[in-house]
């Protein structure tokens, strides 16, 4: 048993709000730069040229790459064999994202009614997910979520007669609906399976995993590789100016699910998915 | 094409204006978003006056992150337009002429444009680090309670924008996407 302080939880939050939101992860950029040396439309280039321009300005001067500094996705990996002592887990992670979101010049961007709103003025909640691992480690990643791309997800409960042809008309229309408002060249996330309400964090996950990493079963690789293909065939391009470059990346996610069952939950992400990992 | 214009924006620019143009705005320009829009809307709804007047104005849909020491704002690329499409055609039928966004605008709001001559120009969103860049003065004037969506006097010089829908309804995002492809054929 390995005692943590909830004070810890805290620290790490603030810290992963402050940095997801100024540096772009590595491997997106190097999506983006990768895409630009292989676009050939004028227009599109230009746009990928000052989207690059943009995350090398917030890297350099500590900003926030986008205005929209999103909510604050909290996933904790917490080991089985971890005691959290010293404060609520709930409390410890909402105030991380305070503090996170006060000190590092962020936009307080979440409303406390859904239907009634005010601004809740500090960015709390978190969306905050738990997972029970082994080990006696707690591995913290903060995606911080804009909702213009967040507006354009979907998610539709498939008969299994619909097949993997369904999946992918599913894909390709929530894509081309969403067309120029999530900021495109987005990141796609795609989960397959599960019940309703886990297919959504599964395609939520998605989203958290590298760009550059595959699903490590080569059907849903293969579909990936497939889907980002016939995505970029779109023309839809840098901010829907038109182009090849529409998604730098489309990960897969899935999960068994029910013999009468098919979800599929699509979320979309822009050109600035965010997120960090620590391990306490 | 290239150009620099000076605003207010004038119905003699705004004709000269094209979908597709690369466009650089220097002058003053006015923040708003939903609720900014909703409130102004209610004010003209109850023959109140504007808290800046409307004439040949450009209207930034943006919510800015909060200006660190030092800074004259903070990150401020735009938001979705379309959440202002219930708005717009009001805003433009007193005389607001230009605005600035990202993202797809209904048929009536291309409508309210042709008949008013409207533009609608689109900043890359998520670049809010570079445009942030471009304003050189920004001052708070009205609905400060809605924190980032207060409204807000900018001065911008050469901000970088495209002009999405012109004054004449033709719109980038549909013929740039048909041009691309058929370039691909």
């Amino acid at each position: 048993m390995r005692e943590i302080q909830a004070q810890q939880i805290t620290d790490v939050v603030e810290k992963l709000c402050i940095e997801a939101n100024q540096y772009l992860p590595k491997d997106v950029q190097g999506a983006i730069r990768r895409c630009r040396a292989c676009e050939d439309w004028e227009i599109a280039r230009g746009v990928l040229d000052k989207i690059i321009t943009n995350f090398e300005i917030a890297e350099q001067e500590s900003v926030p790459i986008c205005q929209d500094t999103g909510m604050a996705c909290v996933f904790l990996e917490i080991g089985q064999d971890v005691h959290i002592a010293g404060g609520d887990l709930r409390e410890a992670v909402d105030e991380g994202v305070r503090r996170g979101y006060d000190k590092g010049y962020l936009r307080k961007s979440v409303v406390k009614d859904p239907v009634r709103r005010g601004n809740t003025g500090d960015n709390t909640p978190a969306m905050l997910y738990t997972e029970i691992v082994p080990g006696e480690q707690i591995k913290v990643t903060v995606g911080p979520k804009g909702f213009g791309s967040e507006n354009m997800s979907a998610i539709r409960m498939f008969k299994p007669s619909a097949g993997i042809e369904g999946i992918k008309d599913f894909i390709l229309e929530t894509v081309e609906t969403a067309g120029p408002n999530p900021c495109p060249p987005m990141v796609v996330g795609v989960g397959i399976g599960g019940t309703f309400d886990k297919c959504a964090l599964l395609a939520k996950k998605a989203l958290m995993r590298s760009t550059d990493e595959r699903n490590p079963d080569p059907y849903y690789a293969d579909l990936e590789a497939e889907m980002l293909e016939k995505i970029n065939k779109l023309g839809i391009g840098p901010q829907g100016f038109g182009g090849k470059t529409t998604a730098l990346a489309l990960n897969i996610e899935t999960l068994p699910t029910h013999i009468a069952g098919m979800p599929c939950a699509v979320n979309i992400n822009c050109h600035v998915t965010r997120h960090k990992t620590e391990v306490i | 094409m290239e150009k620099h214009i000076q605003l207010p924006l004038t119905e003699e620019t705004a004709k000269t204006l094209h979908a597709g143009d690369s466009v650089y705005l220097t002058g003053t320009i006015y923040t708003s978003r939903d609720a900014g829009h909703k409130r102004m809307c209610e004010a003209l709804s109850r023959g109140e006056e504007l808290p800046f007047d409307p004439t040949d104005a450009t209207i930034y849909y943006v919510g800015p992150t909060p200006a660190k020491p030092g800074q004259v704002i903070g990150s401020a690329g735009p938001t979705t337009s379309g959440r202002m499409d219930a708005y717009a055609p009001t805003m433009m039928s007193v005389g607001a002429r230009g605005m600035i966004g990202k993202g797809a605008r209904l048929p009536e709001v291309v409508e309210a444009m042709k008949k008013y001559h409207g533009v609608y120009f689109g900043a890359i969103g998520g670049a809010g680090a570079l445009l942030a860049k471009c304003i050189k003065k920004c001052e708070l004037i009205a609905y400060e309670d809605l924190g980032a969506e207060a409204l807000r006097k900018l001065y911008v010089e050469d901000m970088p924008l495209v002009v999405i829908i012109d004054s004449e309804g033709k719109n980038l995002y549909e013929e740039g996407k048909a041009a691309y492809l058929a370039s691909q054929k």
